[in-house]
């Protein structure tokens, strides 16, 4: 489902070129989930930034299903992420202002797919139901993590991409947590990419990948 | 379509949980548009006056024919060009006294005057023969009919005794002008087969030179596509303009503010729509369609303020332009839909202009940029530099002005540079003042106090540039109008010389009053008068007789003179000059001036020039009996008295009496001198309410700046705070940082601000009116005004500091939370 070959990826840094990734492979299957770790610094993050079309290759090639992402238009990103891909921030990335339903809803209905149907099953299974009302800041870390994992399954995409989702939570919420988007996942049977610092949590996924000097280890 | 809807909701939902700021952006564009379309609509209903005034039976918008030399000219030129095919229509113009106003009438020929006479108003078949045959009719604009208290049909007795045809309304004529047939006029006016013009219609077919049939007799004027009253009245509509411009400037700050607080409020949210899907394309569309919707309300909002304004302050702007020019401006506001329009453009682009910074960011934003709120803090020092650089050039534009313009426009170019420049420089001023502070401070806690206020700068520079623009502005025209109203005060003094003032009827009415006041042993001195008009170099000009008297020769107010001046006007070859005419026609002490007088021409030596104020008219005054000699025609109705002060209440008494003469026709020196001092102060009035509007809405701009601030302050005081210093005194030294920026910049504002009233009192002036006067500081008065300032600044800070004083501690721990 995602194939990705030779990939690179240079910052600049006080002048200076920082070559992150340096030709990644990848691939990953739908239903099939993954987690990734390595040190600070080693691309976790950027890689995912690629997969997602929030950044541009330098080269290499990144293929979603039939779409070859690097090849896509500033617009074709967008619908990409729109349409295909779930994305969890590890700073949950709500929007305040609107509610926890809002928030929920709020990618499937830009993208036209909203289903109320599956939307009521993933409040009860997030455990959100009393929360619809309240807003971002009202609410716990966990439980905005929660919001944000279901934010980006209402579109029943056929990729969830996590940076770092549990980062912001205690270990216990951690699991419960992930625990939540594993089952979700296996529901939707969408691929799911996680970047990770926590061994202990990339050990409860189907395969544990690393990053390491820009490399898939 | 629909995504673009849901964009726009998540966008609008900021608002909702953000409403202060919201309320800080409406209430911008509100002022912005409320005081601009304020001014405009009272500038569009004076230059529809001047334009109907313009247009009354063929004035300056229609191509005549006048005497080149003299006022009128024998009414048989008329009758020549006729015969010749010449489509000319005679017209006579004059001045009479109608209870107790002195009128514009005018004598038109209706058989005769040309169609295409401007948008005159037109009468009809049935209304032409009322208005020729006997006894004829006087046409008259509602406002005039109001003005002089008189009904319709009325027959109105003139000065002379001669009564008018009765008043018939005709809703579409000028107000402050009677229109009567040509032979009535002749006969009101005393100017028997005389006519001032003639109006030119269009040829049938081509007529014979003009030279061949009058000679130079007669020379064509073509229309005008601006008239000397428009001409006269420029500078005080673009006085007007200056202000609304001002505070447009003002309350685009107030915008500016809002938006660019909640751009990087919102930054994570459009970081979030771009990461779920939305294309930056729609995102950016949409943040433009939800701008132009805000402006749009809030457009509508302020054009119905500004609507209230006009209408508020309409009465003041109309009884400053009749006093100060002549210019008669109904007080009821009619508006054309181009200022809806142009108000509700203003609007919108006021908004885009003001948001523009924030819109290109937005545009030019990456997806991965990170959020960092008043990001623009960090770039404060280039900025500044940016800003001063931006300033000196700015200034360097003012100097050139200052030293080669010459126009009103150069001159509010200065104002304009000066003001724009200071604005600009500000912000660089207040960060080496408040670094000098920083750098004097021992304790940790004043140490902290500067440093905090200018990293608070940034996001204040905006409301204080306001502060300091309004307060400036303020400083400036009030020294302006406190120097003009005590010159004008010491000025009265001098030039209301007689102690009580009389307005004969008629001559007849003169004579007998005189001979009565001889006879009295209360009257010290009787001193007649007498006013008569003259075109001089092509400008009305009116010729003032005074009397040979000690009194006058020791309190009349001469600014320059020859020597022996007073003695040289007895004989009659002699002036002295206004002035503001001796700007007009550049004449100096010692030049000479040829008037047109029915005698020929009469030359005077110009021997002084004298300050008069609020006169829209040049002047030059001469011996009032060289006057009577030049002019017989000249009414001896006006005489002066020199009286005890004891004895005036006795004699006005008597006088009542005696002569049925009223209140209008008999007044003591106080009571004149009273009504001079309403009329100046109602001059000045639209000038305060503008002022007093000016400094509310930077008021306004100040207290919306740190309540979109006050939340983004709190990292910055919660660590504090968790050190032991409590809210109560956080409060206080947020209020202390406040009022000390605030302080700094009204000390700045004050040296702008008398730069300004120089600006105004030098180089406006003198251009707008031909006064100058002289430059004067008032200290209390600038005292006042700082004050002002910082209490407006204490009232913009109290909201603000008051809630952080009453803060739940869980808000400020939440800072530490968030920071996980």
């Amino acid at each position: 489902m995602l194939s990705i070959r030779n990939l690179s990826k240079t910052f600049s840094s006080a002048g200076e070129p920082v070559h992150v990734l340096r030709g990644v492979d990848l691939d990953l299957k739908a239903g099939e989930r993954v987690a990734l770790t390595g040190e600070s610094g080693s691309g976790k993050s950027t890689l995912l930034h690629l997969i997602a079309g929030l950044d541009a290759a330098d080269s290499g090639t990144i293929l979603l299903e039939d779409t070859e992402v690097t090849e896509l238009s500033d617009a074709g990103r967008a619908g990409l992420r729109r349409d295909r891909i779930g994305l969890v921030f590890q700073q949950f990335n709500l929007i305040p202002s609107l509610s926890v339903a809002d928030n929920l809803a709020f990618q499937a209905r830009i993208a036209g797919r909203h289903d109320p149907a599956w939307s009521r099953e993933l409040t009860e299974r997030l455990g959100l139901g009393s929360l619809l009302k309240r807003y971002p800041e009202q609410l716990s870390g966990g439980q905005q993590q929660r919001v944000a994992i279901g934010r980006a399954l209402a579109t029943k995409p056929s990729l969830l991409l996590a940076d770092e989702p549990t980062g912001n939570l205690d270990e216990a919420t951690a699991d419960d947590v992930l625990a939540l988007t594993r089952d979700l996942v296996a529901r939707t049977g969408c691929g799911f990419l996680m970047v990770t610092h926590s061994l202990h949590l990339a050990g409860t996924l189907d395969r544990h990948l690393t990053l390491h000097a820009g490399r898939i280890a | 379509m629909r995504r673009a809807l849901w964009v726009l909701a998540v966008l609008l939902s900021h608002w909702r949980r953000h409403k202060m700021q919201f309320a800080t952006l409406l209430i911008g564009l509100i002022a912005a548009t409320a005081l601009w379309s304020g001014v405009q609509a009272i500038n569009q209903q004076a230059r529809n006056a001047y334009d109907r005034a313009a247009a009354t039976f063929g004035g300056a918008r229609t191509a005549m024919l006048v005497a080149p030399d003299t006022a009128t000219f024998p009414q048989e030129l008329f009758v020549r060009l006729r015969r010749a095919g010449w489509p000319v229509s005679p017209a006579l113009e004059g001045r009479i006294q109608l209870n107790g106003h002195s009128v514009r009438l005018l004598g038109i020929e209706p058989i005769t005057l040309p169609a295409d006479v401007g948008n005159a108003p037109r009468l009809g078949a049935s209304d032409l023969s009322s208005f020729v045959a006997p006894p004829g009719q006087t046409l008259v604009a509602r406002e005039t009919l109001a003005d002089l208290q008189e009904q319709e049909g009325a027959a109105l007795p003139i000065s002379s005794g001669a009564k008018l045809p009765p008043l018939h309304v005709l809703p579409q004529l000028v107000p402050g002008v009677l229109v009567v047939d040509i032979g009535v006029a002749q006969r009101l006016l005393n100017k028997p087969d005389q006519v001032s013009r003639l109006l030119i219609g269009k040829p049938r077919g081509k007529p014979a030179p003009l030279a061949s049939i009058v000679g130079d007799q007669l020379q064509r004027v073509e229309p005008n596509a601006e008239t000397e009253l428009e001409r006269l009245t420029d500078s005080f509509h673009l006085n007007l303009t200056a202000f609304g411009l001002l505070s447009f400037f003002v309350g685009l700050f107030i915008v500016n503010s809002a938006v660019g607080l909640a751009f990087e409020q919102r930054l994570p949210m459009l970081r979030t729509l771009r990461a779920c899907g939305a294309s930056a394309r729609l995102v950016n569309t949409v943040l433009v369609i939800e701008l132009v919707a805000l402006a749009l309300i809030a457009g509508l909002i302020g054009l119905a303020c500004g609507y209230f304004i006009a209408a508020a302050l309409l009465p003041d702007v109309a009884a400053s332009l009749r006093g100060l020019y002549g210019a008669q401006i109904p007080g009821q506001l009619s508006l054309r839909p181009e200022w809806w329009l142009a108000g509700i453009g203003i609007s919108i682009a006021g908004a885009i202009v003001a948001a523009a910074t924030s819109l290109i960011k937005a545009i030019r934003m990456p997806v991965l940029a990170t959020a960092q709120p008043r990001a623009w803090q960090q770039r404060q020092r280039r900025w500044l530099i940016l800003q001063s650089l931006a300033a000196c050039a700015v200034f360097a534009v003012a100097l050139l002005l200052l030293r080669y313009g010459v126009s009103l426009v150069a001159g509010f170019g200065v104002l304009a540079a000066l003001m724009l420049g200071a604005a600009l420089i500000l912000p660089a001023l207040l960060d080496i003042l408040l670094l000098m502070g920083q750098r004097a401070a021992r304790k940790p806690l004043a140490q902290w106090f500067w440093a905090d206020s200018r990293q608070q700068l940034s996001g204040l520079s905006l409301a204080l540039m306001a502060l300091l623009l309004a307060l400036a502005v303020n400083v400036g025209v009030s020294t302006m109008v406190e120097t003009f109203s005590r010159t004008f005060i010491g000025w009265l003094d001098g030039r209301l010389a007689a102690d009580v003032y009389i307005s004969a009827s008629d001559n007849a009415q003169g004579v007998a009053i005189r001979n009565w006041l001889k006879e009295r042993s209360d009257v010290q001195a009787i001193l007649s008068g007498g006013r008569a008009e003259a075109q001089v170099e092509g400008q009305p000009v009116e010729l003032l007789g005074l009397p040979d008297h000690a009194l006058y020769r020791e309190r009349w107010p001469l600014l320059e003179t020859a020597p022996r001046a007073w003695t040289q006007l007895v004989p009659g070859n002699a002036a002295f000059i206004s002035e503001q005419l001796s700007r007009r026609l550049n004449v100096r002490v010692g030049d000479v001036i040829e008037v047109p007088a029915p005698g020929g021409t009469w030359e005077l030596d110009i021997v002084g020039i004298y300050a008069d104020y609020g006169n829209p008219r040049g002047q030059l005054a001469v011996n009032v009996a060289a006057l009577i000699r030049h002019f017989p025609q000249t009414p001896r109705t006006r005489i002066g008295l020199i009286v005890a002060r004891e004895n005036i209440p006795g004699l006005i008494a008597a006088l009542h009496k005696q002569f049925a003469l009223d209140d209008r026709s008999v007044a003591d020196q106080a009571t004149v001198k009273a009504e001079s001092i309403r009329i100046f102060n109602r001059t000045f009035a639209v000038t305060s309410a503008l002022n007093a509007f000016t400094l509310g809405v930077a008021g306004i701009a100040l207290l919306t700046s740190l309540l979109t601030l006050a939340n983004s302050r709190l990292p910055q005081l919660a660590p504090l705070w968790a050190i032991g210093i409590t809210r109560p005194r956080l409060a206080a030294i947020e209020l202390a940082k406040t009022l000390s920026v605030a302080l700094f910049t009204s000390l700045l504002a004050v040296p702008l601000g008398l730069a300004v009233a120089w600006c105004l009192i030098a180089i406006v002036n003198v251009k707008a009116f031909g006064w100058r006067l002289p430059f004067h500081v008032f200290p209390l008065q600038l005292a006042e005004l700082v004050a002002v300032a910082l209490f407006a600044s204490l009232l913009a800070a109290l909201l603000p500091v008051a809630r952080l004083a009453r803060m739940q501690p869980a808000n400020l721990v939440k800072v530490f939370a968030n920071e996980r």
